[in-house]
């Protein structure tokens, strides 16, 4: 059995140590708002945070992520960041099919955890992990800069 | 075309045909989508009453829209229901969303006859009329029932934002509070469509009803489905086309802790296991002999010097005008361009997966339900039902560009095919990992094209021959007998055959040679490799001679107004005159415009690009003008053009899907790159006013920002391309 704290709740598994985050969220826990889309931290759709860093759940054992903080996109809106960021995303009709979306926003709300008003270059830097099929990249800009406005 | 049948259903024939209010298992709502006001669905209030299949509304005063096409992205869980909101007067946070069951008797798509399905840009244009009949009806319907209920005359009644009201005795009702009389009520056979200058919605911005369910991560894919019992499979595919499974091993597999199945179906061998990883982890450890005597084995490369081979000599000819003979004899001067385009793979951003459950009457399906009538009766032959018998609930898609809509239910076929295998004991969800997604054919297909045009004295166009070699998408499909005409694919020469510019002799052939690799549509069809070709060629000739390439299309655009006015609005929002400032030493930056119509609507892209010295280049800024008709949501449209050049700029960019001996190279976002934030150009979206019935706009944005792009390129380096992706 391993034990995580995710969302600021307990929550106990019997997967092997080494499967992916990723799969022990949606397979074991049923907490489905993380996506898998590449499995090989090439696109950011399973964002989620570690101790408050974003980080791809589908390249982090669960054996590793024993020991953080691991919020995902079902408990990021109890940040103040996270919240920002979300009613930024639906002022602002972000998503299209809104897959990737999760990721998006996990790593927009850590973006804005640690920098207050950020430039675009870093923007582009924390974003730059996360991919969008359906071409929403301007609104993210334009949603990050209302959410760095709006987080109170 | 906009006939449909009214019937005041009551609510439990409604359920009963609406279905999958049963799906809610792990995931409540996971039918009732989503409304603006609300991350989820809510059951449907007692008391209801549905005028038609399209509409529902509850005593809790919840107006339910139902949609009968896939929302994958391009809007149309917002579109649809705000027509009806348009003609019901209803208040927008009062619209909630379901998904259409299969049933295309009355979910029909109006432009593809009796067929159920997504596609073509069609959703909005065929259901614009649909749509708002149906809620005139309703709101006829609230008005009699009112006018009744107060005993007055219903003219003196009048609806806005969801409430009834009689004026002079100051009397009002919600929706709900009429829903219970209104249920006895026959429907209204005619209804009147409000004026236009009436509207309140269209044409104007409605939130989109998916966005908080989107943001929150409440929004169900079929990836997020979880039926009790369920099991989820990996399927070892063969690593080329057409090669079948000779023997596996099965004891690896099954050795791996959480795998309960091992079995072979058609399209290789599936591993089911209890969760996701397991599976993964024993289809790795499965050991399987392929049968590749029927296999493709030719590469890219092999495949292109075949086409070059076929395009030296005529094809079928898909338009002729003119003499082109003659006028080529007597032409000034010729010019003649070849372009090569690589197979292309939709890569959506959820890879295709599909949930089945057997039962003893037929089997319910869950998916990113794109092509109903096809997948019911693909699926239907394959487990020995009929198609009535395969239930379909359509779900959010991760995207689709065209993928879902397989003409042959590949995927769909697969995950019955498994469920068959393991004789129904559990539901399946069939799982595509990013590499089966990429691998599995169905791509855009691989074009070569040759391009020739004459010259007379003053630079005037006179001839034009354009031959297009490259495989049939609609051959061996159900389509074929529709719209492959004397052997030419109407897909294979869209953009071409109809090109719009005044040339007197002008000819379109096509060579469609047969190869092992499966095709399909791919985000705008023909015109992802016809609109380059013809619009970058164009732009040689304006370069051969000395004209400005905006004003020559503009003249040969005389007879084409919507073309030319969709052209100009580009031309002026980008200051088409106005010299570009190089930003740093050493770059060099060009202006590229370009305009073309797909799916009844027309698109004109001006590109600014900088490129650097070591040959990188950038999009900076993109001016896009699209005449869509009546522009029904203009946000949902700015959104479409801005996802279609994404998607469009990143195949020109990256996009190559290419075999060797057979196999594909590219496996995963590594090695077949999408566009990323940094590399998005900001775009500004300029709507041509129009009254005329609104046309699609989620496909006809995407295949002009290549050409743009590339006429950009041009103009900064004097450089041609010629073939994709882009190397300069
Ligand atoms: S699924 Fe983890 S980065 Fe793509
Ligand atoms: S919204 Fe579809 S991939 Fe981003």
């Amino acid at each position: 059995m391993i034990t995580l704290n995710v969302n600021g709740k307990r929550m106990q598994t019997d997967a092997d140590p080494d499967t992916p985050l990723l799969w022990v969220l949606r397979d074991h826990l049923y907490m489905t708002g993380t996506k898998y889309g590449c499995g090989m931290a090439l696109c950011g759709a399973c964002t989620v945070h570690l101790n408050g860093e974003p980080a791809r759940s589908c390249s982090t054992t669960v054996g590793a992520a024993a020991k953080r903080q691991i919020t995902t996109i079902e408990g990021i809106g109890a940040t103040k960041e996270g919240k920002a960021v979300q009613e930024a995303w639906i002022a602002n009709d972000v998503p299209q099919c809104g897959y990737c979306q999760s990721g998006q926003i996990m790593s927009a709300a850590a973006l804005l955890a640690k920098v207050k008003r950020p430039t675009d270059a870093e923007v582009e830097a924390a974003m730059s992990g996360n991919v969008c099929r359906c071409g929403t990249y301007n609104r993210i800009r334009a949603a990050i800069r209302a959410a760095a406005r709006n987080v109170k | 075309m906009d006939k449909f049948e009214i019937v005041n259903l009551s609510r439990r024939d409604f359920l009963k045909a609406g279905a999958g209010l049963t799906l809610g298992i792990v995931a409540p709502g996971a039918f009732a989508q989503g409304g603006p006001g609300q991350a989820g669905g809510t059951a449907v209030a007692a008391g209801a009453f549905a005028p038609n299949a399209f509409v529902l509304i509850g005593s809790d005063n919840a107006v339910t829209v139902i949609v009968k096409h896939l929302e994958m992205g391009q809007g149309t869980y917002t579109g649809l229901p705000t027509l009806v909101a348009e003609e019901l007067d209803a208040d927008w946070s009062q619209i909630r969303v379901e998904g259409a069951p299969a049933d295309a008797s009355r979910y029909n798509n109006l432009f593809f006859g009796q067929m159920q399905g997504t596609g073509g840009s069609t959703a909005l244009a065929n259901s614009y009329e649909q749509m708002r009949k149906a809620g005139a009806a309703a709101r006829a319907m609230l008005v009699s029932a009112a006018a009744e209920r107060w005993n007055v005359g219903p003219e003196s009644i009048t609806v806005a934002r969801g409430v009834v009201t009689h004026q002079p005795s100051d009397r009002k009702a919600t929706f709900g509070q009429l829903a219970a009389d209104v249920a006895k009520l026959p429907v209204p056979q005619e209804v009147k469509l409000k004026d236009a200058k009436d509207f309140v919605y269209i044409g104007r911005r409605a939130p989109r009803t998916d966005a908080r369910a989107k943001s929150t991560g409440t929004a169900v894919f079929t990836q997020d489905v979880k039926l009790p019992g369920m099991l989820t499979a990996l399927v070892a595919h063969p690593p080329r086309f057409g090669a079948k499974v000779k023997s596996f091993d099965a004891a690896g597999a099954k050795a791996v802790k959480g795998v309960v199945d091992v079995v072979a179906i058609p399209q290789g061998v599936a591993v089911l296991a209890n969760d996701f990883w397991s599976a993964k982890k024993g289809r790795d450890a499965l050991g399987v002999d392929w049968d590749e005597t029927e296999a493709f084995k030719l590469g890219s490369n092999e495949i292109m010097a075949e086409y070059k081979r076929l395009a030296a000599t005529p094809g079928l000819p898909a338009r002729r005008e003119g003499d082109v003979g003659a006028a080529f004899a007597s032409a000034a001067r010729t010019l003649e361009a070849a372009y090569e385009f690589p197979y292309l793979a939709h890569a959506c951003m959820e890879p295709m997966n599909c949930v089945v459950q057997l039962a003893a009457d037929g089997c319910e399906i869950w998916n990113g339900e794109q092509f109903q009538s096809i997948d019911q009766g693909a699926v239907a032959l394959a487990l020995g039902l009929k198609p009535e018998q395969v239930k379909l609930n359509m779900l959010y898609a991760g995207g689709s560009f065209g993928r879902r809509a397989n003409p042959h239910a590949d995927y769909v076929v697969e995950a019955a095919a498994i469920a068959k295998a393991t004789g129904g004991r559990a539901p399946v969800k069939l799982v595509w990992t990013r590499e089966d997604d990429m691998r599995a054919g169905y791509y855009r297909p691989m074009y070569f094209h040759t391009l020739k045009a004459g010259l007379d004295a003053q630079g005037n166009i006179v001839a034009w021959q354009h031959r297009i070699v490259g495989q049939s998408i609609l051959a061996g499909t159900a389509f074929e007998g529709m719209m492959v005409k004397d052997g030419v694919d109407a897909t294979s020469v869209e953009g071409a055959a109809n090109l719009p510019y005044a040339i007197p002799n002008l000819g379109v052939e096509l060579h469609s040679p047969k190869m092992g690799v499966p095709v399909q549509w791919w985000r705008s069809v023909g015109s992802t490799h016809t609109a380059f070709s013809t619009e970058t060629f164009l732009d040689e000739l304006a370069a051969a001679a000395r004209k400005d390439p905006y004003q020559l299309r503009r003249t040969l655009l005389a007879k084409h107004p919507r073309h030319r006015a969709a052209l100009e609005l580009a031309a002026t929002e980008a200051d088409w005159t106005l010299p570009l400032q190089p930003i740093r030493s050493g770059d060099r930056r060009g202006r590229g415009i370009a305009v073309h119509e797909s799916f009844n609507t027309v698109v004109a892209q001006v590109a600014e690009v900088t490129v650097r010295p070591d040959g990188e280049f950038r999009v900076d800024r993109v001016m896009c003008a699209v005449d869509c008709g009546v522009a029904v949501n203009p946000d949902v449209i700015r959104a479409q053009m801005e996802s279609g050049i994404a998607y469009g700029l990143t195949a020109a960019k990256y996009g190559a899907i290419t075999l060797k001996d057979g196999a594909v190279e590219q496996s995963n976002f590594h090695d077949y790159m999408p566009l990323r934030l940094a590399e998005m150009p900001r775009v500004g979206v300029y709507i041509v006013r129009s009254a005329e019935k609104p046309t699609g706009v989620g496909e006809p944005s995407t295949p002009v920002i290549a050409p743009a792009v590339a006429n950009a390129i041009f103009a900064a380096t004097g450089k041609r391309v010629r073939s994709l992706p882009i190397k300069i």
